[in-house]
């Protein structure tokens, strides 16, 4: 899933200050899934909002909608009937939705309410963690399953590289090396021998950041 | 919600009673539910109410006598503090 996190209320009371009718709009999609911008916390965050307006002497007309994607046109079409009443839409989904409302409502503001910071799994709750950059060119096959573009802090190819000690990254004593990550599981595999003598030739990143906004194409499903 | 609620409607403050710590019927519901109520005093913090209208306290269904003496207790506490700056509206109080 995507992962977010709010951002700090006084960040969002800051965005929103010019505005007294607001939409704030969540998503029941990933952002529901790591706490950050589903039904409950779209309701937290516009009782905050309130009480914070209350606190200046002052008001703040608030609708609250969570919709089922932001991401498919089809349900951010949903704001079309009420969003011409409201000055701004506070979104609390990723980054996609607050884009996406932005371009179906040119008219008003479309505002982020968090920070979309990875894409990941959650570990345990409340812990969430990175597992995927989108390098649009999956090689899990060739690594026992573990990213190297993700979980080594360089995205080396083949490592791991001098500053991996007793299993950990330089970067942080907490940060496992991904790339001892993959030996082990390798091993584990008994495709040690077969994958990790194997040097895996550099990366072609055009389908990744590289190249650019990226696109997806199912002629089958175009209408 | 219902505390961040509580305050909107002008509350001027609210306590939460858990059970004591290590005798939760739900295990460590009450350890969790502190940790709900630290992050509401973090939001109120940043919103300009006072964290200290909201606390929590642990005590058991047997302890009428202390139920009766936190009541007390917070009442006089928030008496203190005086009533929630939403009803006043002069801005943050901290």
């Amino acid at each position: 899933m995507v992962v977010a996190e709010q951002k700090p209320l006084e960040e969002i009371l800051e965005m929103i200050k010019p505005y007294d009718r607001l939409i704030l709009a969540g998503c029941k999609g990933c952002v529901a899934v790591c706490a950050a911008g589903g039904e409950k916390e779209v309701r937290f965050l516009a009782s905050a909002i309130r009480t914070a307006r209350k606190v200046e002497g002052k008001e703040v007309e608030i609708k609250e909608v969570t919709l089922e994607r932001q991401c498919d046109p089809e349900y951010v079409e949903q704001l079309r009937t009420f969003i011409g009443d409201y000055q701004a839409v506070l979104s609390i989904a990723c980054g996609v939705g607050v884009q996406f409302l932005a371009e179906h409502y040119p008219q008003i503001p479309a505002l982020p309410g968090v920070n979309t910071t990875f894409v990941g799994g959650a570990e345990k709750q409340g812990v969430w963690v990175e597992r995927c950059q989108c390098c649009g060119n999956c090689v899990l096959h060739l690594t026992g399953g573990i990213c190297p573009i993700t979980r080594c802090s360089k995205s080396l190819l083949n490592g791991p590289c001098g500053g991996s000690s007793g299993g950990k990254c330089e970067i942080d004593p907490e940060v496992p090396c991904g790339w001892q990550l993959i030996i082990d599981r390798l091993k584990e595999l008994g495709e040690l021998e077969r994958r990790y003598l194997e040097i895996l030739p550099p990366k072609d990143w055009s389908s990744s950041r590289d190249g650019g906004p990226r696109k997806v194409i199912r002629e089958d499903l175009v209408k | 919600m219902h505390l961040i609620k509580a305050f909107e409607e002008g509350m001027d403050g609210v306590y939460v009673a858990g059970c004591l710590e290590g005798e939760c019927h739900f295990l460590v519901g009450n350890l969790q539910a502190k940790k709900r109520v630290q992050y509401v005093r973090e939001v109120l913090k940043s919103i300009g109410i006072n964290p200290e209208r909201l606390r929590m306290y642990n005590l058991s269904a047997a302890m009428g006598g202390r139920f009766a003496e936190i009541a007390r207790e917070m009442t006089e506490h928030i008496r203190q503090l005086g009533p929630n700056p939403v009803k006043t509206g002069r801005g943050r109080e901290v």
